[in-house]
């Protein structure tokens, strides 16, 4: 066939064949998806300081470990309150002349997803931390160390915000100080909030839902306190219970975790704690990540029945008049 | 239980476990056959027996008459009726080369590589240039590599910020996609472009050009990766623009090169090799083009570009060009026409059409537009036609020759390439379905497939046609036990990397759909990291061994070799002779 020996025609037509391709499947959608996007109302632009955290988030290759993208399949769901959408990109631009947009949806879950991570972890001094030396805070993690974004000082000048860092993860006894970029960073990681839809509908539905068990009233059906303990209070509180000194205050033999005053101790858990200067502030976990009253008695008879530990256990019943209380009054 | 129930009745699964299993299936096969040999075996026990208790009952009058009968048969001629005993010689030289030393075989001697042939020297040295660097870049790469998988199970082996893991990651991937893999293939283009269009390349300078470019631009990225300039973090695409722009050049002239070649071809038709060539070439240029302008990135624009890019880098750059040097160099090795010139033309287009499909199957449940998720999919699927056809391919090429595996060093490459291009390449359509995503994606399993496709086919592919062409225009052969070592550290290595982390994956997958809580998962990985980084570490060794051989291929002997045959032994003499006249 002529055609075949015909290397004008025939590579031609290999390029033809390409380029139509890749209109269709690349960039005409790409351009579709660009001008139908807004972000939602609720949405705000970054800081400035969000801005230069976000180039440092891209400077050291985050991306390779942590996605940013919450997907309608019910697994996802311990990343984000609903599954993202377009518009949760919208703001999304190029970052300057030397740089594309970022890829922040990522292909690797290395790390945690970072979508809602300014939700459930906003601790300032548990980031900085954890950047200084992430086996600080989380004995099994493999995340790198960024020192280079901390100085060590002899004395503080003022503003400077040191780094209670455990003798263990220090070389001197000097003073662990954070530079503007480890600031700037946790600015980033803070800014990352899934906001809410205004009407504050789902956009789609999870996914692969998995079978519910049936509500019993039995105590047996409690979910497991201990993997709600893992995946919520762990990082601060630590495994042994016994929490960092300087930083996180210990729970074993808590008098608030062992005493009768179960307000306030589900009123911390729900709406987060700072009445202690020398410990950091905690954050409102358990509205954070919308534990269950079931998770929060399970998560609570867990604390009072681990380390040594033994106090009596909370029923359910007690706990749900208790949460419906903090509800009514939140309103 | 119910778990596990629902997870063997998914497709995708199925899919995999059948890919996994094809290895154990002819393992059987060889055991089944090995168990037939042993029950021939009884039953010839038995049968003699039988026939020897037979035999006794012989009376004296038969045994009498075999006996006649066998000294009639033993009648034979003395041999020297037609001649004498005169010295027998080799009158017309049909006798040569024979070989009278016998060796103890504790290692099997491989045939030799074909005798070198004429070809212009100035090409061979472009080529050594290309192939030299290119295996610098593998073994720069894998050492990259190797560290990064050491990362994962001792994090605090450095503080250093330019060999962080979040900045070296993108170093590894890109030094041996665009210097190792891209190199190696480009030299060997510089032999099969002008090969196939019985012509000499049209410029011997550009291609110097090109080597320059491509080089500079690894060089360049891989710094400014480390130093924290990047291009926003899109996988294969970390290196920003000005640097893509270098490497881009560099394709261009080459592609201009090789095109002028085919349009002064001294043949009529367009060898197959070069249509996937060129179009490889052209094909680059274009993903790479779509992959950098600004004008659609913005939001989600740059997550289906990005989806688009990383496939479309790895089967129409890589996979494209590596299938041309194929259909070159498998003939050529098994010294056979390509079993069907069709198979490969329905191949090349089937691939076009397909694999340009499916870049957004790495986005699958992502919020970009369902129905391009769905086009992936089916395009997953289809990629099964160019695939079965790429293979069945090969295979029949094989086929009649499966003699010549166990008397070459090169064969044993192209046979796992041609393998792990079906395995690796449909594992990819197993992994695009909807439920395996949910059990996968995000996971090492993706880490695990790559490395069985830009390993186990592309860097044996390459391989393979390095240590057939090397030896042919350099006359030196590479040592063959050090080749045997290569191949088979660097196989079992493969194994040893992506067995584990598949397993591992799949286990850590299912911890996640029972929302475990996360930090449980990654110390649970743990051990299949080490394995990971034990394989990782044999392949490592055999990229080392695989330096050596390049160098012994390349280096140019100055060795003084003791004449053999009469001719040369003759010459000598005679030059002797002349000089004592003077």
């Amino acid at each position: 066939m002529d055609f075949f020996n015909n290397h004008i025609k025939l590579f031609v037509a290999a390029l033809s064949l390409f380029l139509c391709l890749t209109f269709v499947v690349a960039i005409l959608p790409a351009l579709n998806n660009q001008e139908n996007n807004a972000p939602l109302p609720t949405m705000t632009s970054l800081s400035l300081d969000e801005m230069e955290g976000k180039k440092l988030f891209i400077a050291n290759g985050c991306v390779a470990c942590h996605t940013q993208q919450v997907r309608n399949v019910e697994m996802d769901k311990v990343w984000g309150k609903r599954p993202s959408t377009a518009a949760d990109y919208a703001l999304n631009k190029r970052v300057d002349v030397w740089r594309n947009t970022a890829t922040l949806m990522g292909t690797e879950r290395t790390g945690p997803d970072l979508t809602d991570v300014g939700n459930r972890q906003p601790s300032l001094e548990w980031n900085l931390l954890h950047l200084f030396q992430p086996r600080a805070v989380v004995e099994q993690s493999i995340m790198p160390a960024y020192p280079w974004l901390f100085e060590e000082k002899s004395t503080l000048s003022a503003g400077d915000i040191e780094i209670n860092v455990p003798d263990k993860y220090r070389n001197s006894t000097q003073k662990i100080v954070a530079k503007k970029e480890a600031l700037q960073l946790v600015a980033y990681l803070q800014s990352l909030k899934q906001a809410e839809l205004p009407d504050g509908s789902m956009p789609m539905k999870f996914l692969y839902e998995r079978k519910q068990k049936s509500e019993n009233t039995a105590e047996s059906s409690l979910p497991d306190g201990q993997q709600i303990y893992v995946a919520n209070c762990q990082s601060c509180h630590q495994a042994n219970g016994e929490g960092l000194k300087g930083a996180f205050p210990a729970l074993k033999g808590s008098p608030i975790v062992l005493g009768d005053d179960l307000e306030l101790y589900v009123n911390i858990i729900m709406k987060g704690y700072d009445a202690r200067a020398e410990f950091a502030v905690m954050p409102a976990v358990g509205s954070n990540n919308k534990l269950s009253a079931e998770e929060v008695t399970a998560l609570i008879n867990h604390e009072r029945s681990s380390w040594g530990n033994s106090a009596k256990k909370v029923s359910k019943e007690e706990i749900r008049k208790i949460m419906d209380l903090i509800q009514t009054t939140k309103q | 239980m119910e778990n596990t129930k629902e997870l063997f009745s998914q497709s995708g699964i199925i899919i995999t476990l059948v890919l996994l299993l094809i290895p154990i299936i002819v393992a059987c096969f060889i055991f089944i056959n090995r168990a037939k040999l042993m029950l021939k075996k009884l039953y010839f026990n038995y049968e003699k027996k039988r026939f020897s208790d037979k035999i006794k009952m012989m009376n004296a009058e038969e045994v009498k008459a075999l006996e006649h009968r066998v000294q009639e048969l033993s009648f034979e001629l003395s041999d020297d009726e037609l001649g004498s005993s005169r010295e027998a010689r080799d009158q017309k030289g049909i006798v040569d080369n024979v070989n009278q030393n016998s060796v103890i075989r504790f290692l099997d001697i491989k045939k030799k590589s074909q005798a070198p042939h004429e070809y212009n020297p100035e090409t061979v040295k472009l080529i050594i240039w290309y192939i030299s660097t290119a295996t610098f870049w593998l073994v720069f790469g894998t050492s990259v590599g190797e560290y990064l998988g050491i990362k994962f199970t001792a994090p605090d082996i450095d503080h250093i910020s330019w060999l962080s893991f979040g900045r070296l990651r993108p170093v590894h991937t890109n030094a041996v996609f665009w210097g190792w893999c891209s190199l190696a293939m480009l030299g060997l283009a510089y032999y099969v472009v002008p090969k196939v269009s019985n012509n000499q390349i049209n410029s011997l300078r550009l291609g110097y050009a090109t080597l320059l470019l491509v080089n500079g631009a690894i060089v360049l990225g891989s710094i400014l990766l480390m130093a924290g300039i990047n291009n926003s973090g899109g996988e294969y695409r970390e290196y920003i623009w000005p640097v893509m722009v270098i490497f881009g050049t560099g394709i261009i002239l080459s592609l201009y090169n090789f095109y002028r070649t085919v349009a002064n071809r001294k043949t009529h038709e367009i060898y197959v090799s070069n249509w996937y060539i060129i179009s490889a070439m052209m094909f680059l240029l274009v993903i790479t083009v779509v992959a950098y302008i600004p004008n659609w990135q913005n939001g989600l624009g740059e997550t289906i570009i990005q989806g688009y890019y990383m496939h479309q880098g790895v089967g129409m750059w890589f996979m494209l060009f590596n299938l041309g040097l194929m259909y070159y160099f498998l003939p050529q090795q098994l010294n056979k026409p390509i079993y069907s010139y069709s198979l490969g033309i329905l191949a090349f287009w089937s691939q076009i059409l397909f694999y340009t499909l499916i870049g957004t199957h790495h986005f699958i449940f992502s919020s970009i537009p369902w129905w391009l998720q769905t086009v992936a999919i089916v395009g997953s699927v289809g990629m099964v036609i160019p695939v079965v056809s790429g293979t069945t391919n090969f295979l029949l090429t094989f086929k009649g020759s499966w003699k010549k595996l166990t008397h070459s060093y090169t064969l044993p490459f192209y046979l796992i390439g041609i393998i792990f291009y079906f395995t690796g390449s449909l594992q990819g359509t197993a992994e695009a379905f909807r439920y395996t995503n949910l059990l996968w994606h995000f996971t090492d399993f993706t880490v695990a497939h790559s490395h069985l496709t830009m390993y186990g086919i592309i860097t044996f592919m390459l391989w393979a046609f390095i240590y057939t062409i090397l030896p042919r225009l350099t006359g030196n052969e590479p040592p063959q036990s050090i080749v045997g070592a290569h191949f088979w550290l660097a196989f079992l290595g493969l194994l040893f990397y992506t067995f584990p982390l598949m397993l591992g994956s799949t286990l850590k997958g299912l911890m996640w759909m029972e929302s475990k809580p996360f930090i449980e998962g990654v110390a649970f990985m743990a051990p299949y990291w080490i394995w990971r980084a034990i394989g990782g570490s044999l392949m490592w060794i055999s990229h080392l061994l695989f330096a050596y051989n390049v160098y012994r291929m390349a280096k140019t002997e100055i060795q003084f070799e003791t004449p053999t045959n009469p001719v040369e032994i003759l010459k000598v003499f005679n030059e002797n002779q002349t000089e004592a006249i003077h």
